[in-house]
């Protein structure tokens, strides 16, 4: 150990941070892959007006809730009760209308972000204060929030017609042949990227997820930032809960069933690992899209229904075989390189 | 920040504990902890386990609130809540183990929680980067900044925990044992750096169990004693054998009477047991009345090979016999059959199911026996429970109570019975008086030495020197994994399986 000038990377450490890029890039190519077979099948996937829409539409929502799922994944905790937020959140919508005759939309989204901040919030205060496990934490309030919007909806349902006009026109509107909805998930996404990226407690939410009893040492507020994961989680679903009665106009007490496992799949197919402290939401993203292109090009390249799920289960076993394929290779190498510099 | 080059003889020294006592329910952690460290120089804290070192550590380092005593930094008094503030104070702990994010870059771990940032409050990458590049290059080390810490060798970690105290100008640094892992090259290169930065005007602390290393380092030295100060000397006024006399000098016949068994034949015979990078070449024998202290420091491997002997753990080469029979390896069960009984160091995760009643943990062990057609029935599992809980003499409301709610004593009594219940030849037990109170501990020694009367070999290993001397008819001494002494009772003494236990290897590796 006689040089006094650190190198710029080794071929090793270089290869390592190649196949963390590889991983946004290799499902990126899988999604483009999966797109250019449907068009070939049927030109309409990509090039007619509504098949370019949906394309773009149809995962925004997804997006949304994976973004905040990821933020929350990373820091080595999960939160299962997001589709349960945004049914919740959604309900409110269309009663704050029906309710509220005249009530500005800007006002609607603010208090429908403002309550799934504040069902998130609950979420993370369960998990940092009791010292539970997010799994169970939020498993139980999955339920609960349900089992709120089950008792408050009762057989009844938000209608298209109970919202305003201007309000629907935000779900089905375009600005320039592109969704609102999606021009809004792209601005939280790259708002999102920044922040975990860019600033200290972004950072920190990595900390925190790749060892939480190290955090502790380096004297970081681990409850504050897992507390702020959380409340992130649930106002992301918040707003997708409004832009659901945006787009679908009709609300029942089922809205957003299972979306917490898409949610979690979509962030584990873009490689957040779910031990905490790897992945992007860029990945999250791109996952989101994969997973609901996917379910809509199978049918056109001629996978019957009964398949599309088990395609699915597939794609994340796949993902997660091939983080774990790809670590032990890292590791093996690192150590080899160990080796070779004694 | 006072600045060393100005600093006068009188300036107050860089940090200070006095008196400083810290208990943890009814055990006295810390009895008196009493250190100071000067700018400019290196302070060695020595004592045997349990002596206090690490708890001291953690209060400087702000894990721990002292319960009295003064701590004082720069001659001001402080007392810290939080490791942040610790640190704030311009403190830094570099533990045994690293304790590093291994999904992050090397330049993410030196600065997590501090980084540069402009003044929206965005990460200077390339700032941080170039700084992190500037540390290494002072340090006279090569680290890719840019790789992630995950895969370092454990001296790579701790230079990157030393760059980090670096960042933070830390004006106090602690070494918690940090050469216990490293390789001879490796020391050399800490070493290194470590006085460049005494150099520099800072205070360090240095924690090590081997002599040569204290005396090759370090300008002052501070010794230890079941949590209390003992004294500090110039390193140059003192010797190894002065310091051995500090760390153990004290009376150690009194606590245990040790009864008089009759030695029979061999009952263990463990005959080169090897397992590479743990132990190696491990030879020796218990027979039967007899007790054989196996004694040594923290980590010397002794817990690793008695979980080997029982099959828990692999080795690789070498042989063991129970009473003439040799026992395959890796076979817990066959080991129990043939009667060895191995009560482990951390009863409450290895020894005892805690929310189980005590009469099902003392007849967990022999449950086959007690089952009919299959089926555990209450009766038979009380009654053996009774006998054993009445002869070791349980503290317990009633054998239905769980056995989580039983005191630290009573707990290992448990365990004991539970392998006496199966009616063993040979018992190891490891640590059996860790954690318990000075009572309770009188009456585990009471019973092992019984149990020998009765013609158990017993193999106990204890990091507690007076409890080794006291018991044992034979002392065995562990040191990095070989067997470096063994003593009669009579030639036991205190400062020689110190000495057995610390000194330089010779030969070995």
């Amino acid at each position: 150990m006689t040089a006094t000038m650190p190198r710029t990377g080794n071929s090793v450490t270089r290869a390592a941070g190649r196949t963390f890029k590889a991983r946004e890039t290799g499902i990126l190519l899988a999604l483009i892959a999966i797109i250019a077979v449907a068009t070939i099948r049927n030109p309409a996937f990509l090039f007619s007006n509504d098949g370019f829409r949906d394309l773009l539409l149809t995962p925004s929502l997804l997006l949304l809730v994976a973004v905040g799922q990821a933020i929350v994944i990373i820091t080595r905790n999960v939160d299962l009760s997001v589709g349960s937020v945004l049914g919740l959140t959604a309900y409110l919508t269309g009663r704050l209308f029906i309710d509220l005759p005249g009530i500005p939309p800007i006002l609607v989204f603010v208090i429908g972000v403002g309550f799934g901040a504040f069902l998130g919030l609950i979420n993370g205060a369960l998990v940092a204060f009791a010292k539970v496990p997010a799994l169970v934490i939020t498993l139980g309030t999955l339920y609960i929030y349900r089992g709120v919007n089950v008792a408050w909806a009762g057989g009844d349902r938000i209608n298209a017609s109970d919202l305003p006009a201007d309000f629907r026109g935000i779900g089905t509107g375009q600005l320039l042949g592109i969704p609102f909805l999606t021009i809004i998930a792209a601005v939280v996404l790259i708002v999102a990227a920044w922040y975990l990226r860019n600033l200290r407690s972004g950072r920190e939410l990595y900390a925190i997820g790749s060892d939480p009893a190290a955090a502790h040492l380096y004297g970081l507020r681990v409850t504050r930032n897992v507390l702020g994961a959380f409340l992130v989680s649930g106002a992301l679903s918040g707003l997708a809960g409004v832009l659901y009665a945006a787009r679908y106009g009709t609300v029942s007490s089922g809205a957003g069933t299972g979306l917490e496992l898409q949610a979690i799949g979509a962030a584990v197919i873009g490689g957040v690992a779910i031990s905490g402290g790897v992945g992007t939401v860029w990945g999250a993203a791109i996952g989101a899209y994969l997973l609901l292109t996917i379910n809509r090009a199978l049918p056109i390249v001629g996978i019957e229904d009964f398949w599309q799920r088990a395609v699915v289960g597939a794609l994340i076993i796949g993902a997660i075989v091939l983080d774990r394929v790809l670590a032990l290779r890292q590791s093996r190498k690192l150590l080899e390189a160990r080796e070779v510099e004694r | 920040m006072p600045v060393h080059e100005d600093a006068s003889p009188s300036a107050p020294p860089a940090l200070e504990l006095s008196r400083v006592v810290k208990s943890f329910g009814a055990v006295v952690a810390l009895r008196s902890g009493t250190i100071t460290l000067e700018e400019g120089s290196i302070h060695a804290l020595i004592g045997e386990n349990g002596a206090g070192k690490s708890t001291l550590v953690k209060i400087i380092a702000g894990l721990y609130r002292r319960d009295a005593g003064t701590f004082r930094l720069r001659g001001e008094e402080v007392d810290f809540h939080t490791t942040a503030q610790s640190k704030a104070a311009g403190i830094a702990v570099i533990y045994q183990e690293p304790t590093l994010f291994p999904d992050l870059s090397v330049t993410e771990n030196i600065f997590m929680g501090r980084q540069p940032t402009n003044r929206f409050g965005r990460i200077e990458r390339k700032a941080m980067r170039a700084e992190a590049q500037a540390i290494f290059a002072r340090l006279g080390v090569s680290i890719d900044p840019d790789r992630v810490t995950e895969g370092l060798s454990i001296a790579d970690q701790q230079i990157i925990e030393i760059a980090k105290a670096i960042s933070l100008d830390a004006r106090v640094l602690i070494m918690d044992e940090p050469t216990a892992a490293l390789s001879g090259v490796e020391v050399e290169r800490l070493f290194a750096v470590a006085r460049s930065l005494r150099d520099e005007g800072r205070a360090l602390m240095f924690i090590s169990h081997r002599f040569d290393e204290v005396f090759a380092l370090c300008d002052t030295v501070t010794v230890m004693r079941d949590g209390s100060y003992i004294a500090t000397t110039p390193m140059s006024e003192t010797s190894v054998a002065e310091l051995v006399r500090q760390m153990v000098g004290r009376d150690v016949a009194e606590l245990f009477p040790k009864l008089p068994a009759e030695i029979g034949g061999d009952l263990l015979v463990v005959d080169g047991l090897t397992r590479t990078g743990v132990f190696h070449d491990i030879s020796f024998t218990v027979r039967a009345g007899e007790i054989v202290g196996l004694a040594g420091l923290v980590g010397a491997g002794r817990s690793e090979v008695v979980r080997a002997i029982f099959g828990v753990d692999p080795y690789e080469s070498g042989s063991v016999h129970v009473d003439g029979r040799p026992l395959p390896k890796g076979n817990p069960r066959v080991a129990m059959a043939r009667g060895l009984a191995l009560v482990p160091e951390d009863r409450r995760k290895q020894g005892l199911v805690l929310d189980e009643s005590v009469s099902r943990n003392i007849t967990l062990a022999i449950r086959s026996s007690l089952a009919k057609a299959g089926l555990l029935w209450g009766g038979p599992e009380n009654a053996a429970a009774a006998v054993w809980s009445s002869r070791l003499e349980v503290k317990t409301a009633s054998l239905d109570a769980e056995t989580g709610t039983l005191s630290g004593g009573n707990q290992q009594k448990v365990v004991l019975g539970k392998w006496l219940a199966t009616n063993p030849k040979v018992l190891i037990v490891d640590e059996p008086t860790r954690g318990i109170d000075v009572g309770t501990k009188a009456e585990v020694h009471r019973l092992l030495s019984e149990l020998a009367q009765q013609g158990l070999a017993i193999l106990m290993i204890s990091s507690e020197l007076p409890e080794v001397l006291g018991m044992a008819d034979r002392v065995l001494v562990m040191r990095e994994g070989y067997l470096t002494g063994e003593f009669p009772r009579s030639e036991a003494t205190p400062e020689a399986v110190m000495f057995a236990a610390t000194a330089e290897k010779e030969g070995a590796l």
